[in-house]
């Protein structure tokens, strides 16, 4: 039977359509009204609330949680002070990433980890002699996402010390007699927010929310918003931008940060005087410029777009539904030299975009390539150039 | 502070003049945008009339709008935002309703419940719409030929239209003439029997126009309204962030990032000419601005026969000018509401009011408001077309209130036994009476009510009689004859003044495409200028 999460029997009432995806074995909304674009816009002018549930959730605690998390994980964990929130990724010895996750520093000694694979046969195995305990919490909360420009303005009205979170920060709350944790993150690149719960109180704060949020517009949304949103906001999404290491049957499975567009993480890496795992062939990668791939955006011609369906007596096709597949990228030449695992026509942009992983010669912005669809079942390729991720980054997201 | 000399100076702010001055500005014209009034828009503007509600005083929705400004100007750059209008909702007569969303399959069964055969022929309606839409597209979005010209030039791309027009299938060319001539009913009961499908769509045949859906004509009408788009979806309509207002604060951001000025509360007397050839402007403050372009994004009247003389002018063109129709017949009553109102048989629920709402139940019911229009009065039972657009754009009024435009047909110009400004708010009674039959307990929802004939629309805008497209959309005032034949390419008699407004082609409708189409007019123009003086 498949598992619901604890804001089910609100979530349930609320979808309209019936369609619901199994998000790592638990029922999750991909709409709730017939229209996805819909509920986009409320992420991107109002609001929208987002059941997170399903993610997997680790509590970590003890006095060496920092060294064992600064061992671990790729980014400084030291970095992160109590009351901050940090992302970061994991990588195998060969520094091939494993997976990427957001953590809470609740306190000096306890964080709260999200992921989006389980990850507590890993983790526990890393302890080692550490002072270190880690629970799998997936099951004692709910989580739920808001995300919107009114965001704030709708939370403050519940907790109103949202008012001064800032950016990765994260503050224990009160909504109605509900303890939350509440974190400025989220996986849409607006302003917004996460809020755990205990599974217990998570239908009061579904009610609690929507109440607030209702009058400002905002809406509950399923997966097939988010999706939209991640890509224009240039957030990977395991399994279809990258794929864990550990699970990988050859390289061509396998990337590693820089190859993923997550080279930012290392600037400080002269400075950091930590041995976590995989930093010998990350160094090595740098200092060899030994990356395969480089991850970026590109942009789709819009005449090009229009030509290629005019050509075929077709309505330009302008579908916001995200596609995950990989589509191929060329050179002047037709030589291949990528790929866009995700891809999407962005309502807010007009434009076709895609997350691409390209060769890095081909991937300073400006670039020209060109992308392979297919129209009416005929291969062609379409005019198209590299781009800076994000997409779109709205000023409000980190003001 | 405007310096006195540009290269180009457009008259009026509104979006037309907007788009013109931002693609002049884009070639490396210095150009000067004057707006008569405290903001530029036109037509196009959102106001705060009462306090924290944002009002679409009249032009309130888009979807005509040319993708190609979008990109050409880069205008998601400078907060273009079309917001989808997800739902689509028509009361009908005894109290039940037509309720469209974004699922083809549910609007099936939606449209079944009133007609099963009207369900199916919703499909067939559709593709034969968008089919003759994309047909023809490319007419509307091209400079059309001079057919007075013996150019040999422009009698070529005469041949090549009718080519055009040949080879395509002949079953899309009948159903374009169909629409081109035709009424509006003609073509609605060819598909449909419900009264409420045919009430529904037969507004698009009458918005703006002096026309009834059984009106010869109705059908171009009809047609105009199709050509637009939400992100390829044909015929679908959106609203911009912060109301068409918003839309044209958007296109001024972008006019000036390209180097465009724009000066507000800069009205224009009249443009300056000497020896045939328009030398600049003078503000009716008596300042002079020089320039050696002139655009008027104003309507045809304005621009042939009050910022020039007409005496300077061919004798056949003030006449067609003078013979244009104008003729408005669309009022505004606005409302800030204390919340949503009730519809009695969707209680508690206002999922309905993400749209557009569509007081016209049947052809009947807006045939018999166009009557009253035939005779010189205001409709009793008007036609309404109805958006509540803090349900689609929460920033348009407080958290849980409401703010909500209501386009009114028919309000003619002219009024046989009194004047508008005797009858404005019992116009606003008459409208709000009707949204109390609709929606029980509308009345104690208002907080504010505005009310907008079309002598207002003149009075404010410019747009003479108040036509909202500048210029009726009739067949003889339309393409080769937009605004007069002979001068449907953006140029005047007077060499270095030229038009863009929507009495150009291909029209009205915020669809940019005039600006967009008289830039390139007058940027081809000075190529060749700058050609014969190297």
């Amino acid at each position: 039977m498949i598992r619901k999460t604890p804001f089910h029997p609100r979530t349930s009432e609320a979808n309209e359509t019936g369609l619901w995806s199994h998000w790592s074995g638990y029922l999750a909304a991909d709409r709730y009204q017939m229209s996805d674009k819909f509920e986009y816009f409320a992420i991107r002018n109002s609001a929208a609330l987002f059941d997170t549930s399903p993610l997997y959730k680790y509590r970590l605690t003890g006095p060496d949680a920092e060294m064992y998390l600064a061992g671990v994980m790729t980014r400084d964990i030291r970095k992160c002070q109590p009351g901050q929130a940090q992302y970061t990724i994991w990588c195998d010895d060969e520094g091939w990433m494993l997976e990427d996750a957001v953590i809470l520093r609740l306190s000096p000694d306890e964080y709260l980890i999200t992921t989006a694979e389980p990850n507590l046969f890993y983790f526990e195995d890393l302890i080692g002699r550490l002072s270190v305990e880690i629970m799998d919490v997936s099951d004692d909360y709910g989580a739920l996402a808001l995300q919107g420009p009114h965001s704030r303005r709708i939370l403050e009205q519940l907790a109103p010390e949202v008012e001064d979170l800032g950016y990765f920060r994260v503050i224990s709350a009160k909504v109605g007699d509900a303890a939350v944790t509440i974190s400025r993150t989220g996986y849409t690149g607006d302003l917004g927010y996460e809020i755990w719960v205990d599974r217990d109180d998570a239908v009061q704060l579904w009610d609690r929310l929507l109440e607030t949020a209702a009058p400002h517009g905002a809406v509950p949304c399923g997966q097939d918003a988010v999706l939209i949103t991640r890509i224009e906001a240039g957030l990977l999404l395991i399994g279809v931008d990258f794929h864990s290491a550990r699970f990988a049957w050859n390289d061509d499975q396998r990337a590693t940060p820089l190859e993923l567009g997550l080279g930012w993480m290392f600037r400080d890496l002269a400075s950091d005087d930590r041995r976590f795992i995989g930093r010998p062939a990350i160094q090595r990668e740098i200092e060899e410029r030994s990356s395969r791939w480089a991850t970026t955006g590109i942009v789709v011609d819009w005449q090009d777009w229009s030509r290629l369906h005019n050509e075929r007596g077709l309505i330009t096709s302008k579908d916001h539904t995200p596609e995950h597949g990989g589509m191929m990228i060329y050179d002047a030449n037709l030589e291949r030299i990528g790929y866009t695992p995700s891809f999407v026509y962005s309502p807010i942009l007009q434009r076709h975009i895609g997350i691409a992983r390209l060769r890095p010669q081909h991937s300073a912005p400006g670039s020209r390539v060109g992308l392979e669809l297919s129209i009416d079942h005929r291969y062609e390729v379409v005019d198209a150039h590299v781009s800076k991720l994000p997409f779109y980054d709205p000023p409000r997201k980190t003001a | 502070m405007a310096k006195n000399r540009y290269d180009a100076i457009v008259i009026g702010g509104g979006h037309n003049g907007l788009v013109n001055g931002a693609y002049l500005a884009q070639s490396g014209v210095q150009t000067l945008i004057l707006e008569r009034r405290h903001l530029v828009g036109g037509a196009a503007i959102t106001e705060e009339l009462y306090p924290g509600f944002q009002f679409t005083t009249f032009s309130y929705a888009l979807s005509l709008l040319r993708p190609e400004i979008v990109h050409e100007l880069e205008l998601t750059k400078h907060g273009f935002m079309p917001l989808l209008m997800p739902s689509s909702f028509a009361p009908t007569e005894d109290g039940d309703y037509l309720l469209l969303g974004q699922d083809k399959d549910e609007n099936h069964h939606q449209i079944a419940r009133h007609s099963k055969r009207d369900a199916d022929a919703y499909d067939a309606y559709g593709h034969m719409m968008e089919q003759v839409v994309h047909a023809i597209r490319p007419l509307m979005d091209s400079i059309p030929p001079d057919i007075t010209s013996k150019d040999p030039e422009e009698r070529a791309r005469l041949a090549a239209m009718g080519s055009y027009l040949a080879d395509l299938p002949a079953g899309v060319l009948h159903d374009l003439v169909r629409l081109l001539t035709g009424s509006t009913a003609d073509i609605l009961e060819d598909y449909f029997e419900s009264d409420i499908m045919q009430g529904w769509l037969a507004s698009s045949g009458i918005i703006g126009t002096k026309v009834g859906p059984r009106s010869q004509g109705s059908g171009l009408v009809l047609l105009y309204h199709s050509f637009g788009e939400h992100d390829s979806d044909y015929g679908a309509w959106a609203f911009h962030k912060g109301g068409n207002g918003g839309f044209t604060q958007v296109l001024a951001r972008a006019a000036e990032s390209l180097g465009a000025t724009i000066e507000l509360n800069a009205p224009v007397s009249h443009v300056i000419t000497k020896e045939g050839r328009a030398m600049g402007v003078v503000l009716e403050d008596g300042t002079e601005f020089q320039a050696k372009v002139v655009v008027s994004a104003l309507d045809p009247r304005r621009t042939f026969t009050e910022l020039v003389e007409p005496r300077e002018l061919p004798a056949d063109l003030v006449e067609n000018i003078q013979r244009l129709k104008f003729q408005g017949t669309s009022a505004k009553v606005n409302f800030a509401l204390d919340r949503n109102p009730t519809f009695p048989a969707l209680e508690g629920r206002s999922d309905q009011y993400r749209g557009f709402i569509n007081v016209g139940p049947s052809l009947d019911y807006l045939e018999r408001a166009f009557d009253d229009a035939k005779y010189g009065w205001y409709s009793q039972r008007p036609y309404i077309d109805a958006c509540i657009q803090s349900n689609i754009d929460p920033d348009m009024a407080p958290p849980g209130k409401a703010v909500m435009s209501n386009f009114v047909q028919y309000a003619p110009y002219h009024l046989k036994e009194s004047d508008w400004d005797g009858e404005r708010e019992k116009l606003g009674d008459v409208v709000q009476q009707r949204l109390e039959e609709v929606f029980p307990g509308f009345g104690d929802l208002v907080l504010h009510r505005e009310v907008v004939t079309p002598l207002d629309i003149e009075r404010t805008v410019g747009l003479s009689e108040g036509n909202i497209f500048a210029g009726e959309f009739l067949a003889p005032q339309m393409f080769f004859f937009r605004p007069a034949p002979g001068w449907n390419q953006y140029r005047t008699p007077i060499e270095g003044y030229y038009q863009c407004g929507s009495g150009t082609h291909p029209g009205g409708c915020v669809m940019g495409a005039p600006g967009r189409f008289a830039s390139q007019q007058i940027l081809t123009d000075l190529q060749k200028r700058n050609k014969k003086s190297s």
